[in-house]
C-alpha cells in the first residue's frame, strides 16, 4: 500500500501517453461489456420465468401463416387467459424510409393481450368498429404528426388487393401510449384492423403470422406453451411456441450467429488493445530504466522492481477497463431502448468477464517491462550502457 | 557562501559522533575488476588494498578511465569484485546475493549521482521518502523523518516541489537528504559536485563537510576538482586501477 503514491505518480510520467493508452482501454472495454452483454442475452436459453405472453409461430418459420381455425384450440388450454392473432403488414409509408412496423390484428383481443397499450375508451370502440381503422403508437405520433381522422396510404411489400394493387389505405381512429416509460419507448409502431385486411387481400384469407397467448398464471407459462406445441404436433401446422421475449430475440438470432461475431469482433479489438497497451507499458519502461537502477540502488530488490511495472499496469488497465464498464452500463440501456422490450443489461457475469479480461492483460502488457527493469544491471543503467 | 551556519540546529534524529572512531570501516583487501568483451579482457582494478576509516571524508580522484567510479560502486555494494574481498562494518559484502546486497545498501549506503537522479514524477519530499518504504517506519515516522533530512539540508521549504522546479544545486541537495533519510553508515558520492557551478559546489561541499564533522558520516567522494578534493579529509588518487598514495588535506 505505502508504493501506491509511487505507482500512481509512475502512471502520469506521459501524460498525453497516459490519456490516450486509456481512452484507448476505455473504448475497447466499453464495446467488450456491451457486446457481451448482447451476447449473454442472445445466448441465454428459453426463459419461462415471469412471462405473461406468449407467441405462437408456425414451427419451420415465423414467415410461414397459421390457419384462425387454431384459435379455438388454443383458447381451450388450461390457464391461457385471452387469445390474440397478428399478422404483418410490411407497409411502407410514401417513401421507404418511412418505415414502421405495422400488424394487422383483431382490435379486442388485442388490446385485451395488451394491457400495457393506453388509448381513451372511445377510440378504442373505434377502433374495434372501424374495419378500416388504425390506432397509431405516440411515438409515430410525434414523428410524422398523425391525428384522429388521417388517412394513411401504405404500400405493402408482401399484401396485394383484389384489385391487384398494393396501396392500401387506413384511417386513423385512435393514439395509443405506453403504461409507463418504457412501453412509450416502443410505442412507434401501429396496429391495423384484420378485418377490411383479411377482405380486401388477394391470397392468405383466414390465416395470420402469430398467436399471441395472455397467460392467466406466468408460473404456468412454460407448461402452457408446451401443450400448445403438443397440441399440433403431427399437424400440417405444426407450432412454436415462445414467450415474447426469447421470440423478440429470435428475430435477432435470424441475422447469424452473435456469438460468433461477437467473438471476432472482440477478438481484433483486444489484439489492437494488446499492441497499443504493451507498447506504452515497454516505452514507460525504456524511458525510465535509469529510474528504476536508482530505485534498486536506494534498496528496491529485483522482486519490488517487478512488482512496481506489473502494479502500474495492472492499475492502467484497471482504470481503462473500469471506465469502460461503466460507459458500457448507459450504453446498454440505450441499446435496450433501440431493441424494443429486451433489456440489454451489463450482467455480473460480464462484469465478471472483464475483470478477467483486466487482470490478464495487465499481465500480458507488463510481463515482460516487468522482466526488463527486473534484470537490469545497476551500474550498466547508471553508466547509460 | 560557505554557510555552516546556515544550516538548521541538529534537530536530526542522528547520534552526532564528532570525535571519529579511527577503526577501518571499509577494508578492501586484493580486489580485482575485470571486464570481458569478447575475447578480450580488461583488467580495470588490479589487486587493490584499501582501509576507510570511520569517520573520514575521503576524496577519490585521477584520471578519467582510471576506475574510480567502478571502485566506489564496489564498496557501495552495486556490483562485486572479480576477486578479493570487501568489508565494510566487518561484514563481507563481495558475496551477498543480489537480494542480500540490496538489503545490505537500503540499510548502510547512502548514494550521491552527479546527476542527481532524482524521480522526476514524484516531489522532493517524495523522493526523500523512497528508502524509508523500505523499512518498517509508520507513515507518521516516514514523514518526520523526511522532514528533518530535508530541514538538514535546508530545503524545508521547497517540500512540495518537483526536480524541475528545483535549480541544480537545491536537486543535489533533495538527493543528499535522501541519501542521508535512513541514517546510513556510508555516503557514497559520484562527482557530487560535477555538474554545479563553482559557487553551488562550494555550498554542496560544506554540506557534505558539516555532515562528516557533525553528524560523523563517514564519505567517500569521487571528484576531478581539487578544489572539491580540498574539503575531504583524506585525499587519494588513482591511476590506470591502482592507488596512488599521497598525502592528506587541512
Ligand atoms: N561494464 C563495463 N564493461 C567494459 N568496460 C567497463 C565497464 N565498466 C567500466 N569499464 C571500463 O573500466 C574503466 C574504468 O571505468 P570507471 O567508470 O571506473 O572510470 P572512472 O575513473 O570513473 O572515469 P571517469 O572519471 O570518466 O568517470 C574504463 O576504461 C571503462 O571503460
Ligand atoms: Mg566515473
Amino acid at each position: 500500500m505505502r508504493f501506491l503514491p509511487l505507482v500512481w505518480a509512475s502512471l502520469f510520467h506521459k501524460k498525453t501517453r497516459l490519456v490516450l493508452t486509456l481512452l484507448s482501454l476505455t473504448a475497447a472495454f466499453m464495446l467488450f461489456g456491451l457486446l457481451q452483454a448482447v451476447s449473454v442475452l442472445f445466448s441465454s436459453g428459453a426463459d419461462f420465468v415471469g412471462a405473461n405472453r406468449l407467441i405462437t409461430q408456425a414451427r419451420v418459420s415465423f414467415t410461414q401463416p397459421l390457419p384462425l381455425a387454431l384459435l379455438p384450440r388454443i383458447e381451450a388450454i388450461p390457464g391461457v387467459a385471452r387469445v390474440a392473432y397478428s399478422q404483418f403488414f410490411g407497409g411502407i409509408y410514401i417513401d421507404e424510409r418511412n418505415f414502421f412496423p405495422q400488424f394487422t390484428v383483431e382490435p379486442e383481443r388485442l388490446l385485451d393481450c395488451y394491457p400495457e397499450w393506453k388509448l381513451p375508451a372511445d377510440q378504442r370502440e373505434a377502433f374495434i368498429r372501424t374495419k378500416t381503422g388504425a390506432i397509431v403508437g405516440r411515438k409515430l405520433v410525434e414523428k410524422y404528426g398523425f391525428k384522429i381522422g388521417d388517412k394513411i396510404p401504405l404500400k405493402s411489400f408482401i399484401f396485394t388487393k383484389k384489385d391487384g394493387t398494393r396501396a392500401w389505405e387506413w384511417e386513423v381512429v385512435g393514439i395509443f401510449d405506453g403504461q409507463d416509460e418504457d412501453w412509450a419507448g416502443r410505442s412507434n409502431l401501429m396496429y391495423l384492423n384484420y378485418g377490411h385486411f383479411d377482405e380486401a387481400r388477394q391470397f392468405g384469407q383466414g390465416s395470420a403470422g402469430v398467436y399471441i397467448i395472455r397467460v392467466a398464471d406466468p408460473n404456468e407459462s412454460e407448461r402452457i406453451a408446451n401443450d400448445i406445441d403438443r397440441q399440433f404436433e403431427n399437424s400440417p401446422d405444426e407450432t412454436k411456441t415462445q414467450t415474447e421475449k426469447d421470440w423478440n430475440l429470435s428475430f435477432a438470432r435470424q441475422i447469424g450467429d452473435i456469438g460468433l461475431i461477437v467473438t471476432a469482433i472482440l477478438g481484433a479489438v483486444f489484439f489492437t488493445i494488446l499492441l497499443v497497451t504493451g507498447n506504452t507499458m515497454s516505452q514507460a519502461v525504456r524511458e525510465r530504466i535509469p529510474e528504476f537502477a536508482v530505485l534498486k540502488t536506494l534498496g528496491f530488490s529485483d522482486g519490488k522492481v517487478t512488482a512496481l511495472v506489473l502494479a502500474e499496469a495492472f492499475a492502467l488497465c484497471l482504470i481503462g477497463g473500469l471506465i469502460g464498464m461503466v460507459l458500457a452500463v448507459g450504453a446498454a440501456k440505450v441499446v435496450s431502448g433501440l431493441l424494443n422490450g429486451s433489456p440489454v443489461v451489463v450482467q455480473p457475469v460480464v462484469w465478471l468477464q472483464a475483470l478477467a479480461t483486466m487482470v490478464a492483460l495487465a499481465f500480458a502488457v507488463g510481463i515482460f517491462p516487468a522482466l526488463r527493469a527486473r534484470r537490469l544491471q545497476i551500474v550498466d543503467a547508471l553508466a547509460g550502457r | 557562501m560557505p554557510v555552516p551556519s546556515a544550516f538548521p540546529p541538529p534537530q536530526y534524529t542522528l547520534k552526532p559522533d564528532p570525535e571519529p572512531v579511527m577503526t577501518a570501516l571499509v577494508s578492501i583487501r586484493g580486489v580485482s575488476k575485470r571486464y570481458t568483451r569478447g575475447k578480450q579482457t580488461v583488467e580495470v582494478l588490479a589487486k587493490l588494498d584499501l582501509d576507510i576509516a570511520s569517520g573520514d571524508f575521503l576524496a577519490l580522484m585521477g584520471p578519467s578511465g582510471s576506475g574510480k567510479t567502478t571502485l566506489l560502486n564496489l564498496i557501495g555494494g552495486l556490483d562485486q569484485p572479480s576477486d578479493g574481498e570487501i568489508r565494510v562494518n566487518d561484514k563481507r559484502i563481495d558475496q551477498l546475493s543480489s537480494n542480500a546486497l540490496a538489503k545490505w545498501r537500503a540499510r548502510h549506503v547512502g548514494f550521491i549521482f552527479q546527476f542527481y537522479n532524482l524521480l522526476p514524477v514524484l516531489t522532493a519530499e517524495a523522493n526523500v521518502e523512497l528508502p524509508l518504504l523500505l523499512t518498517d517506519l509508520s507513515k507518521a515516522q516516514r514523514k518526520k523523518a523526511v522532514a528533518a533530512a530535508l530541514a538538514v539540508v535546508g530545503l524545508s521549504e521547497r517540500a512540495t516541489h518537483k526536480p524541475n522546479e528545483l535549480s541544480g544545486g537545491q536537486q543535489q541537495r533533495v538527493a543528499i537528504a535522501r541519501a542521508l533519510v535512513a541514517d546510513p553508515t556510508l555516503l557514497v558520492c559520484d562527482e557530487p559536485t560535477g555538474d554545479l557551478d563553482r559557487k553551488t559546489a562550494d555550498e554542496v561541499l560544506t554540506l557534505l563537510q558539516d555532515l562528516n564533522r557533525n553528524y560523523g558520516k563517514t564519505i567517500i567522494m569521487v571528484t576531478h576538482d581539487a578544489k572539491a578534493a580540498e574539503y575531504a579529509t583524506h585525499q587519494l588518487h588513482m591511476d590506470k586501477g591502482a592507488l596512488v598514495v599521497s598525502g592528506a588535506a587541512a
